[in-house]
């Protein structure tokens, strides 16, 4: 401490050394994480671009990236939106219920509770989804072949082993939950609590007060939300792989029957085992592929939220 | 603070003036007389041998009554907000039972195999019967040790400097941005990041378990920094200022002041980024790759992990299956108890060893 109080040399401020190797350490851990985001974009070029390029007879799918990537692409969105389109009434419904409607000092409990089924690990889901979710659906999808065969979604012929995309998108939706769920319910508890009263004075019941005060100031959060939600559905690729049974190629809107398209994610972690010389190249471009959407997605949905800075502490 | 402001039922008074103030109301026990019928039918369907979907459905659409009550006697506004009632608390109904039904099934199924020889002996030259995770613990433990070491310092010092050095320079907002962005990189995006990176070095076909350390070093690096910035925002600049009007220098107040104060946050972060990228299952199936012996060596061949060894027993049980079937709810349920207890573990450490007053 004493070498503190040392007579100083020049006016102005003195720079130790202890100081100058503290900031450097600190300044450079910082520009280390943007190398390594870089370097994530770099390496997956420097080894995917020779499997963009690859020859159709190189590779063990025989086809070319293109086509061999588009059924990918189209699984992963189509099961990553009907995931989003499941999870979102039902995270804004959980979020109000913990903000607003159950008891305040109930409220941190039940958010605990809901944030568990973050701690989850993915492999856990798999395994609850394909050993418990998808014999159990069986019924309903035969169901809804019988009743609603006319919508194309589920026009069957149903699955016998519950092994759907539909099955999928569940475990998906339940897996996007809680990040979405301690998003929007860390907006609507910041709704002024001027609007709030203003409303219920007014003669408003609590549900015309949601809609009047709540909704409209959280709109964007819970747009981000959503956006942050389908970012880890697009991802997820270990529940996808267990639960899915896929038949290669595949492009359909039909979410029941029992060939369903892979997506990016599952099909890498299907093939990479047994990979070998051009395909992994292949595998690690649809990799690239992957990243450009979901950097896309959450880029968009950290904008939107960024925009209202008080937002950022529900992360 | 808000139920206590809704309209709730008049008080007493003359019968006439009530009316004429208030319409009509459905009586103070209604909902709950509602709830409670909707229960017992529930519970009734369900003891005399319907499905457990099947009567939580009836449950539901028997508390669509109370709507359909206060419709009749309260008019459409109040019933809108019943209804409303009803399908927010059954939101919340609808996302516990995926977590009751997982926890239930794990344990379940997960501690028929629990044993001492589960837990001490490894899969190496066993078909069918008995085995263990021992090598599944080991790599996990080894590689999550190892993400941990990488990880740790590079987020702490990056979140430093956040908070204490770039004063909101444009490198510290960019760094920010990404940062949040790279919590949504997709962990298989991560586990090929490893393995394009590695195979540079090492050629084709690399597996190596310090790989799977990189991977979940990329996953982790972003939720350490998150969290310990909130935390070091938290630190009162006060103390901050005291220490510089003691004359002691930048360095020594972020070592002695501001980190001690923090720590107990910081430690918490830690233990819930631990928590989360020990479950990782899809980068370690690229690059650290699955197999039966004890590999205690980082950087030499392949390592299992408790996910992946999870996965592989449910992908290729062999013949029969019902024994790797079985280790694999092991796996998953001695990984569940991992996970929530590095949780508990957080939740415990910030409790107990924040300052007082804060929070």
């Amino acid at each position: 401490m004493t070498s503190t109080l040392a007579p100083r040399r020049k006016r102005g401020t003195v720079v130790r050394a202890g100081d100058r190797i503290f900031s450097g350490l600190s300044t450079s851990a910082g520009i280390l994480i943007l190398l390594v985001l870089a370097g994530v974009a770099a390496f997956l070029t420097i080894e995917g671009v020779p499997g963009i390029l690859a020859n159709p007879d190189e590779v063990k799918s025989g086809q070319s990236f293109w086509p061999y990537v588009w059924p990918l692409v189209y699984g992963t969105l189509i099961a990553a939106t009907v995931a989003l389109i499941i999870a979102t009434p039902v995270a804004v419904g959980v979020a109000l219920f913990i903000s607003h409607y159950s008891p305040r000092k109930l409220g941190q409990i039940l958010g605990y509770l809901v944030d568990l089924l973050a701690a989850v690990p993915s492999v856990v889901y798999g395994l609850w989804g394909i050993q418990f979710l998808a014999p159990n659906m069986v019924p309903v999808y035969t169901w809804l072949e019988d009743n609603l065969g006319f919508v194309p979604f589920f026009a069957g012929p149903a699955s016998a082993t519950g092994r759907t995309i539909m099955t999928a998108c569940i475990v998906l939706a339940v897996m996007i939950l809680p990040i979405m769920t301690a998003i929007c319910r860390e907006i609507f508890l910041q709704t002024p609590r001027l609007h709030e009263e203003a409303a219920l004075a007014l003669g408003a019941t609590r549900w015309e007060m949601a809609r009047l005060a709540i909704f409209p100031y959280a709109r964007s959060g819970i747009v981000s939300a959503a956006m942050l939600g389908l970012g880890r559905a697009l991802g997820e690729t270990l529940a996808v792989a267990m639960v899915l049974s896929v038949t290669a190629g595949t492009v359909t809107a039909n979410l029941i029957s029992s060939t369903n398209p892979s997506t990016i994610a599952a099909n890498i972690a299907l093939s990479f085992g047994e990979a070998s010389g051009k395909t992994v190249n292949v595998l690690i471009a649809s990799g690239l592929v992957l990243f450009v959407i979901t950097f896309l997605v959450n880029f968009a949905a950290r904008s939107v939220v960024d925009r209202r800075k008080e937002f950022s502490g529900a992360n | 603070m808000t139920t206590t402001l809704s309209p709730q039922t008049p008080g007493s008074g003359p019968l006439d003036v009530q009316q004429e103030l208030y319409g009509a109301q459905l009586p103070s026990w209604g909902s709950k007389a509602v709830v409670g019928l909707a229960l017992v039918v529930g519970a009734a369907l369900y003891l005399t041998g319907t499905n457990l979907v099947l009567a939580a459905l009836a449950v539901w659409v028997v508390s669509l009554g109370l709507p359909v009550w206060s419709v009749v006697v309260e008019g459409r506004r109040k019933a809108t907000d019943r209804l409303v009632t009803v399908l927010v608390t059954s939101a919340f109904a609808l996302a516990m039972f995926p977590l009751v039904s997982i926890l239930y099934t794990v344990i379940s199924k997960g501690t028929k195999v629990l044993s001492a020889e589960f837990f001490t002996y490894s899969m190496r030259n066993v078909v069918g019967e008995g085995g263990g995770i021992y090598q599944a613990l080991v790599g996990t433990l080894l590689i999550t040790g190892a993400a941990a070491v990488i990880s740790i310092p590079i987020g702490i010092f990056a979140a430093i400097y956040l908070v204490e050095y770039a004063d909101g320079n444009r490198l510290s907002r960019w760094i920010r941005f990404l940062v949040d962005v790279m919590t949504g990189i997709p962990s298989i995006v991560a586990g090929l990041f490893a393995y394009a990176l590695f195979v540079v070095f090492f050629g084709e076909g690399v597996r190596m378990g310090i790989g799977g350390s990189v991977a979940l070093s990329v996953l982790m690096i972003p939720v350490l920094v998150r969290s310990t910035e909130e935390m070091l925002k938290l630190v009162p600049n006060e103390l901050r200022e005291a220490s510089y009007a003691l004359g002691v220098p930048k360095w020594r107040t972020v070592a002695k002041v501001v980190l001690p104060t923090a720590l107990a946050g910081i430690v918490t972060g830690i233990t819930l980024a631990i928590a989360r990228v020990i479950g990782e299952t899809a980068p370690l199936l690229i690059i650290a790759g699955a197999t039966d012996s004890v590999n205690f060596n980082l950087f030499d061949g392949r390592m299992a992990t408790l996910p992946v060894f999870a996965y592989q027993s449910i992908r290729s049980p062999g013949i029969p299956p019902e024994f790797s079937i079985d280790r694999a709810w092991g796996a998953a349920l001695t990984l569940l108890l991992i996970v929530m207890l590095l949780n508990l573990i957080a939740r415990l450490v910030s409790y107990f060893f924040s300052p007082k007053g804060e929070r």
